[in-house]
């Protein structure tokens, strides 16, 4: 990785108040959607984000483009602190920052043609040169025929439509694209013509991608650094390359091994672990480990009463879990309730 | 012997002012008890109107559903309306992608599953709920006479799919058609719910349908997989053939689409070109050409038939078959 990241954020929150009552709203509490990220981004690097719906993936891509206040923390995008800037500065801060959306279809309006909806960045940052040049440009550059300017969204398959949310998001030259889940909406055919495509821009525009998204064989594809989040944290980051070949959080080794591989020998040969219970609500974070209240390799002492720290277990590795070392090392074994999701117990010590 | 037979189905939708849509197109699959048979393919092309039509739940307007489906030797297409409903509810069950569509949002889950005991099996109000509870233990869902009395909003995405799981296996069916079960749900709520329908099938030989469009949940899950394109199936084989010699170009094609988590990162993917709205009507040619790689001249003159015996193709100019030890 460069020496100076392109971005870099330090103890964001993100917390929304959850209100009661009708008239007089009281604050009942608080959703943690971020709960206290620290992470660094390398110019021209991709980081890829992945956890289960409602960890607070979306909301921290939002929180770097100011999309959402955070509650707390920082975010440094090329020297700049982001949240330090006035309005305008922030205006101009964010050609330099776009995002990639999920359903292409909703992010357009479907009453603008192909040419309006690339055209209005242009204008709203005051671009003054011949403008449909840079449309048939943008085209171009995403394998869209230039007749395509004049169509309207709905005349586009799903993949097409992603193809015109990526022009419109290159539009103004930026340097970092944050990517939340841009081909989960779309057949599985056309997932590969546009992750294809986001390579391509990559190194033709030198961008730098955060892509967040819940298929992990997507992003480990995509992205040279993965962070894991659970419930609004980081729980481990690691080199993409090394997170499947050995993950070291218990989250991330039951993720890992929940996810089918299309290979009929190798699912034969997994042992899977799986986690029990759902997902505890946002609202109401297990104190101690976050994860602790699922965690198959549980231990009496320190899991339900004492936070672990997102620390670099291995050179390159960081990992939350007091244990890691153990796991690792194979003295800690999974309860055997994660293979039988009845059971209930929690992990066992070997001795 | 197969429980379920399906041959030669075909689904056409007529809507007024408009071109008829075949959504299924000579149909023909087969389930025997305690297999699990996949039907895979890109979205819109024909997986659940056909195990729609297999439950009798399409609409008899502006429908025409032409073919045979037999069930355990009774054809259902012209079995009278009651009948079928008895079946429904006692032999064959499905499960829907969203559940949220398909469970009553102003009952509560309890109710929702002792009202197929009730109703099927005769049992008391009492024996039900107490059977109710012990169906919501089975799936895995914690604390079940709470949740019992709580309504579908309350229950998370993971836990209303078991919810839903619980109550299409109340009459234990003979044969579960699954419909994207698991699209919605995350990979770790995926597993739980795919080992919970494994067990199901080991334990009680139900015959399960399995309809996805995840490759990966095929691989683990499928004995005969078929290969659906623009309503029709394009390839049948052993998910071990499939997998190790795929011969279809489209069936290719999606595997090589896919990134693998367990093969070194970096290698480029291949993917099909243009997309499922790009299809010929069979009736000029095969529908995959436009996209095809492997097309040759005659693609565009005439549909090709579906050949072969345990490993069937419906294909001009396949891809070479790779020696499969197995
Ligand atoms: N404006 C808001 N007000 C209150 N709660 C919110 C708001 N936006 C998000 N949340 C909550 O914050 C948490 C994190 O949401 P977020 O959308 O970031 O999740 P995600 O990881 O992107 O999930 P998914 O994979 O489903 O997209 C969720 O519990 C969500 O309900
Ligand atoms: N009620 C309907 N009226 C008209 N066309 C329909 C109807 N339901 C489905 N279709 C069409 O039938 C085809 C197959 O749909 P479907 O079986 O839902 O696909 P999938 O394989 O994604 O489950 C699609 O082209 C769809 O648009
Ligand atoms: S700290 Fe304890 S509960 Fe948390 S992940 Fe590690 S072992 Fe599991
Ligand atoms: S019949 Fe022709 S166009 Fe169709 S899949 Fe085979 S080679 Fe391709
Ligand atoms: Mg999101
Ligand atoms: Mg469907």
């Amino acid at each position: 990785m460069s020496s100076e990241p392109l971005l870099s954020i330090r103890g964001l929150k993100v917390h929304f108040p959850v209100k009661k009552g009708v008239l007089l709203q009281r604050v009942v509490g608080q959703v943690r959607a971020v709960d206290g990220v620290d992470l660094d981004v390398g110019q021209g690097m991709t980081y890829g984000l992945v956890g289960e719906s409602g960890c607070g993936k979306s909301t921290l891509g939002k929180a770097v483009l100011r999309l959402v206040e955070p509650t707390a923390g920082t975010v440094v995008f090329d020297g700049v602190d982001v949240g330090a800037q006035s309005p305008e500065q922030t205006r101009l801060l964010r050609r330099h920052m776009q995002m990639v959306f999920q359903d292409p279809f909703a992010s357009l309006d479907p009453r603008q043609s192909v040419e309006s909806v690339l055209t209005e960045p242009l204008r709203t940052h005051g671009f003054t040169g011949d403008g449909s040049k840079r449309v048939r440009e943008l085209l171009d550059i995403v394998g869209l025929p230039a007749g395509a300017a004049r169509r309207y969204p709905h005349e586009f398959s799903g993949g097409q439509r992603q193809r015109v949310g990526i022009a419109r998001a290159i539009a103004l030259n930026p340097r970092l694209i944050i990517a939340d889940e841009p081909v989960s909406a779309l057949d599985v055919s056309i997932q590969a013509q546009i992750v294809n495509l986001l390579e391509d821009l990559q190194e033709q525009l030198g961008l730098t991608y955060v892509v967040v998204a819940h298929d992990l064989a997507v992003v480990r594809h995509v992205s040279d650094v993965i962070g894991v989040m659970y419930l609004g944290a980081l729980v481990e980051e690691s080199p993409s390359d090394e997170l499947y070949a050995e993950p070291l959080h218990p989250y991330t080794i039951a993720l890992m091994s929940a996810i089918p591989i299309p290979d009929p020998e190798v699912e034969e040969r997994r042992q899977r672990i799986l986690l029990t219970g759902d997902l505890p609500s946002p609202v109401n974070i297990p104190p101690g480990c976050r994860f602790h209240t699922r965690c198959p390799f549980r231990q009496p002492t320190r899991c339900a009463d004492e936070e672990p720290g997102l620390r670099e277990a291995r050179p390159g590795r960081k990992v939350a879990c007091h244990w890691v070392e153990e796991i690792a090392a194979g003295r800690i074994r999974a309860a055997a309730s994660a293979h039988d999701p009845t059971a209930t117990e929690v992990g066992v010590p070997v001795t | 012997m197969s429980l379920l037979k399906v041959e030669e189905l075909s689904v056409v939708f007529r809507q007024r002012g408009r071109e008829d849509v075949r959504a299924v197109d000579g149909v023909s699959f087969s389930v025997a008890p305690g297999e699990t048979v996949g039907l895979v393919g890109e979205s819109g092309c024909g997986k659940s109107v056909t195990s729609l039509a297999v439950m009798g739940l399409l609409p008899r307007r502006g429908v025409l559903v032409e073919g045979s489906i037999a069930f355990d030797g009774t054809e259902l297409l012209t079995l009278p309306a009651d009948k079928l409903r008895t079946l429904r509810g006692r032999d064959m069950a499905i499960v829907f992608q969203d559940p949220m569509s398909s469970l009553n949002p102003v009952v509560p889950i309890g109710v929702q599953v002792t009202e197929v005991l009730v109703r099927h099996r005769g049992l008391s109000s009492g024996e039900a709920r107490a059977e109710a509870a012990e169906l919501l233990r089975r799936v895995g869902i914690p604390d079940p006479a709470r949740r019992l009395r709580e309504y579908p909003h309350q229950l998370s995405g993971g836990m209303r799919q078991r919810a839903l799981i619980a109550a299409a296996l109340a009459c234990s069916p003979r044969l579960l058609i699954a419909d994207e079960p698991t699209t919605a749900l995350d990979v770790t709520i995926q597993a739980q719910i795919l080992e919970l329908l494994k067990g199901l099938v080991a334990d009680t030989g139900t015959a399960l349908v399995l309809i996805t469009h995840d490759l990966g949940v095929v691989a683990g899950m499928c004995d005969t997989v078929h290969v659906m394109y623009s309503g029709r199936i394009v390839e049948r084989a052993s998910r071990h053939e499939l997998f190790a010699s795929p011969r279809h170009p489209y069936t290719a094609g999606l595997l090589a689409s896919v990134p693998r988590l367990d093969r070194p990162r970096g290698e480029r993917l291949e993917p099909i070109q243009g997309s499922p709205r790009d299809t010929l009507p069979w009736s000029r040619g095969c529908a995959f050409a436009p996209r095809c790689r492997n097309r040759v001249d005659e693609c565009a003159r005439a549909a090709p038939e579906l050949h072969g015996g345990s490993h069937s193709l419906r294909c001009f100019n396949p891809i070479e078959a790779k020696a499969v030890n197995r």
